[in-house]
């Protein structure tokens, strides 16, 4: 019995870990964005039991005093004109295309985030029933349904900017803001998120942020790319003073094989004629890993071709002919 | 997916129905095409000429088995505590296609439970989001609730905000759900599938007589579900039919009761009641007795009380919130002459005092199909949200009468291929329907609503009797309107008579199942049986004679209906001429010969031309007020003594007026 304990332990005490936010929830009244937002990095992470990059846990509503039918949410004049706009962008017949970017206007609008009367109010704009907006906004996650700092910060975590040192930015941030992804600072400035490939690869590592200070009119969405983790950290810095920081690569001023973040540093390249700084170090050869020809056989694996042919196996040959054609 | 099943070859499926649209997400229909690269799923994919389909090949097992596996990877191991096992579409299939062993060694996710209402019940850890229950929500019922929320692994069906299925027809989700996703509340955990037994019959809940299944075990029903019949309910019934059987348990009359010497009633034997009957009967004359039937009074019932009243002297028949002006001469008079199925074809349907989502939820969900289909709906009577975008235009015959004027509407019913006039009893119900009626004809006739081939003439009814009474002639004869207040009062499960027909001095003998309204006034009470307790006929709102048929015995002493009137009638010494159910089925047939063909409409003549020349003379006098048609229903969920008695009903009401409230 004893033996059994260690195993099925771990995997109760997975299961409460996951569920016990979701559960306690009613009992208790709390909500549980406010306790996401407001409790110590441990819960709120093993809250997180579903893999996905928004920062909300649950794809269903909970009442909140900050979010329930009553909160108030309407456009504000200068965001109807923009309204009008987007939906003088599709024909008439097709107010629901207008989903999208309404819930996105909507979004800076509120600080960042969809209340539950801002996705009505969008689908009673589209003349749709309220569930498909909810739909939608549970679907995208870039779409945050719960309250958020005012500076989303989104760090890539995808391949090539993880090769090029990801986990080091993330680690940076998240011991420079002592926040872990889906949380909140308790200043309520940053909210940390993980992000999939946005397309920067070539200046990998790199982050978002999405600027929630001041509404519509200032919000905006930049690039920061070429970053080492302290770069990452001034970045957060000038951020909190309420300046700009560099947007774009930190280093390069166009788009040229100038040099890359290596081991956490910026390394120039050493000829600016355009080869890469990895050709140099390697002889002006490609370092590899190589990609193995698939018509020579492996090193180490006896080829078959040279082997003497197999006994003829018991289904018919032509069988065998057509599987070594595949 | 169709081109196999007419070759007879079954496909597993678990999202693709036929009366919904085509999801094409479960995978579980993949099949081998020859010249396609890969397997697919036969329900998406159109058949085309020359076409191979192979669904007997490894490859096609080897797919069958990976989409099972992947299905069975996030759903819960817990059949033996599940109320769909045994009619699970999963459990089946992977008995069928899965393998013999699973290779996940992971958690499995977990789903919180969505609250849908006191109907049903959740356990959305089992989902396999085929999305059937949304795509019914949205296209059938026309309830834009339900959706799938989230993405990935994440993702889940519900509502997002909690709310409860704002729908008539929310109980059809647990036959749609191939999983014990969506289970019904009421029936949870009480049965198991393979231990009852199914009778089929019609429901009376409504005039619509959907065709269910009653599911018994032993004495009880334990649950009600449909039977596809494409010409009445296709596969779906009201969420009143489905689940108002629990009201079969509660209040019933099980014994024989005559008001004792104290003034409460006492139980006593069949001889006494019946005595007891005979003397009250024997002491007044003819036209001082009333008889007056109600809501789900079967055919043989109101054709054994007809001949007994005529026997005794009295013509004063009739049927509880009666429409006085339908005369029962003439069939097309009364009846949905373009048949339910025949709606579909309609292509401008005018509504007029009807709102069909509460008096025939299913027959709206029809019109809603039809509407969809590119029909023009549009409504006179009390505004109401029937699912679907109605031209409104206006409450009440002042409305009908710029109609009448020339109107869009007009010119539209009269450009119509097939236009189609529905009368609902917020006409049939009011004092002066006569005049109102009067004004219909002249627009049917205006606008050519009846042509060759076509009959767009319909009346909609709200009670499971009613067609019935009007094909016996189950009314007041025309003497009786001379006759005094009655002193006696003859009931046939009457309980929403009108208080003016049952004076405070009347003696009132009340025949029927549930103590409710009727068996509170009676002096003699004598107990009869519910639909699910007798093979008795009821003809449906187009004409349609069906049958239920016994699935559980009767309740105590409780007597067949017929039966009762037929030994009073023997106690009065004024036996009936029939004394079996065929006997009086074959009185029945003499009265109108389309009793004894089952199942089936006999399309009546169109006679309302000539016969409403003298409707008009009549009408003539009678003044149409302004008031609007109002529904007669105001609560779909408590509409008779079943209904009223049942709790889970009962929960539905308070569910619904909490929604309103939000």
């Amino acid at each position: 019995m004893l033996r059994h304990i260690g195993r099925f332990g771990r995997l109760v005490a997975s299961t409460l870990r996951n569920r016990l936010p979701i559960e306690c929830c009613p009992s208790t009244g709390v909500s549980l964005q406010e306790q996401a937002c407001s409790s110590g990095p441990s819960i709120a992470s093993a809250a997180r039991g579903f893999a996905t990059n928004s920062h909300d846990i649950l794809n269903t509503h909970r009442h909140a005093s900050h979010n329930n039918w009553e909160t108030p949410f309407d456009f504000t004049p200068e965001n109807y004109e923009r309204v009008a706009e987007v939906l003088a962008r599709f024909p008439t017949n097709y107010k629901q295309s207008a989903c999208i970017p309404l819930l996105d206007l909507a979004q800076q609008q509120n600080n960042g985030w969809l209340s539950l009367n801002a996705m009505n109010k969008v689908a009673q704009i589209i003349e749709v029933p309220p569930i498909r907006v909810y739909e939608v906004a549970t679907f995208y996650t870039m779409f945050n349904r719960s309250p958020i700092g005012k500076y989303h910060i989104m760090v890539c975590g995808t391949t090539p900017c993880m090769l090029c040192g990801a986990r080091s930015i993330s680690a940076a941030i998240k011991d420079h803001l002592n926040i872990d992804y889906g949380q909140t600072t308790s200043d309520g400035l940053f909210t940390l998120g993980e992000m999939e490939c946005m397309g920067s690869c070539v200046n990998a590592p790199m982050i978002a942020v999405a600027d929630y200070t001041n509404g519509t009119s200032s919000f905006s969405y930049n690039y920061y790319e070429d970053l080492t983790p302290a770069d990452a950290v001034k970045i957060l810095e000038t951020l909190k003073e309420g300046k700009k920081p560099k947007v774009g690569s930190q280093y390069r001023e166009v788009a040229s094989p100038a040099g890359q973040v290596q081991g956490g540093k910026w390394v120039p390249a050493a000829n600016k004629a355009g080869r890469t700084l990895q050709f140099e170090a390697s002889g002006g050869k490609p370092p590899g890993p190589f990609c193995r020809n698939l018509d020579e056989p492996a090193e180490g694996v006896e080829s078959k071709s040279a082997s003497p042919p197999p006994p003829p196996p018991p289904p018919p040959p032509s069988k065998e002919g057509t599987k070594a054609k595949a | 997916m169709a081109a196999c099943s007419a070759a007879g070859v079954d496909i597993p499926r678990f999202c693709y129905h036929q009366r919904l649209s085509i999801a094409g997400n479960c995978r579980m229909c993949l099949v081998e095409v020859e010249k396609s690269p890969k397997p697919v799923a036969s329900c998406a994919m159109p058949a085309g000429p020359g076409m191979n389909i192979k669904t007997d090949t490894p490859l096609v097992k080897k797919a069958r088995e990976g989409v099972m596996e992947f299905l069975l990877i996030n759903h819960p191991l817990d059949c033996p505590i599940c109320d769909q096992g045994g009619e699970c579409d999963l459990q089946d299939q992977s008995m069928h296609f899965g393998s013999d062993r699973g290779r996940f060694t992971e958690m499995k996710r977990s789903v919180q439970d969505k609250n849908l209402g006191p109907l049903v019940k959740t356990v959305m850890t089992r989902c396999i989001h085929c999305t059937r229950c949304v795509r019914f929500a949205t296209e059938v019922a026309g309830v834009q609730d339900l959706g799938m929320t989230g993405r990935g692994n994440a993702s889940e069906i519900g509502t997002y905000v909690e709310k409860a299925m704002e729908s008539e027809l929310s109980g059809n989700v647990i036959d749609l759900c191939p999983v014990g996703a969506l289970t019904s509340k009421p029936y949870a955990f009480t049965a198991r599938n393979w231990e009852l037994k199914s009778t089929e019959s019609v429901d009376v809940s409504d005039a619509m007589g959907q065709n269910i299944r009653v599911d018994s075990r032993g004495v009880e029903v334990m649950r009600i579900v449909p039977v596809q019949n494409d010409a009445v309910n296709e596969e779906w019934i009201s969420d009143k039919a489905r689940f108002q059987y629990d009201g079969l348990k509660r209040q019933r009359l099980n014994v024989p009761l005559v008001k004792g010497s104290k003034g409460l009633l006492e139980s006593a034997t069949w001889e006494e009641a019946l005595v007891a009957a005979k003397d009250a009967i024997s002491k007044v004359k003819g036209n001082e007795m009333s008889f007056i039937a109600g809501k789900l009074a079967d055919a043989e019932s109101l054709i054994a009380l007809k001949d007994l009243a005529n026997r005794l002297g009295s013509g004063n028949l009739k049927v509880e919130v009666s429409a006085p002006h339908l005369d029962a001469d003439v069939r097309s008079n009364y009846l949905a002459n373009s048949t339910i199925s025949g709606i579909d074809r309609a292509d401008v349907i005018l509504l007029i005092g009807s709102n069909p989502r509460v008096e025939a939820p299913v027959f709206n969900a029809r019109i809603r199909k039809t509407f969809l289909d590119g029909a023009h709906v549009a409504m006179v009577g009390e505004q109401a949200d029937l699912t679907f975008p109605v031209e409104h235009l206006g409450t009440g015959p002042d409305a009908l009468a710029a109609i009448l004027k020339g109107s869009p509407m007009l010119k539209r019913l009269k450009k119509a291929q097939r236009p189609a006039i529905i009368v609902g009893p917020g006409v049939l119900n009011r004092p002066d329907s006569a005049a109102v009626l009067q004004q219909v004809h002249e627009l049917v006739e205006k606008a050519d609503v009846v042509r060759e081939g076509w009959n767009g003439y319909n009346v909609l009814h709200d009670t499971a009797s009613r067609v019935a009474a009007l094909d016996i002639g189950f009314m007041p004869s025309a003497r009786s309107a001379s006759a005094p207040a009655p002193k006696l009062v003859y009931l046939l499960g009457s309980d929403d008579f009108d208080p003016a027909d049952v004076p405070a001095d009347a003696f009132v003998i009340y025949q029927g199942h549930h103590g409710d309204n009727g068996a509170a006034r009676a002096n003699i009470v004598l107990p009869g049986a519910a639909y699910t307790e007798k093979n008795a006929t009821y003809v449906n709102f187009e004409g349609r004679t069906q049958r239920t048929k016994a699935a559980v015995p009767r309740v105590g002493d409780a007597r067949s209906d017929w039966s009762i009137i037929r030994a009073l009638s023997e106690v009065l010494e004024k036996p009936l001429p029939y004394s079996t159910t065929d006997e009086v089925r074959a009185r029945l047939a003499d009265m109108a010969p389309h009793f004894a063909q089952v199942d089936t409409v006999q399309s009546p003549m169109w006679l309302n031309g000539e016969y409403f020349q003298a409707f008009k003379d009549r009408a003539g006098k009678a003044a149409v007020e302004k008031q609007a048609f109002s529904s007669s229903i105001s609560n779909f969920f408590q509409t008779d003594v079943i209904s009223r008695t049942s709790i889970n009903m009962a929960k539905c009401v308070q569910t619904r007026a909490s929604l309103a409230h939000k």
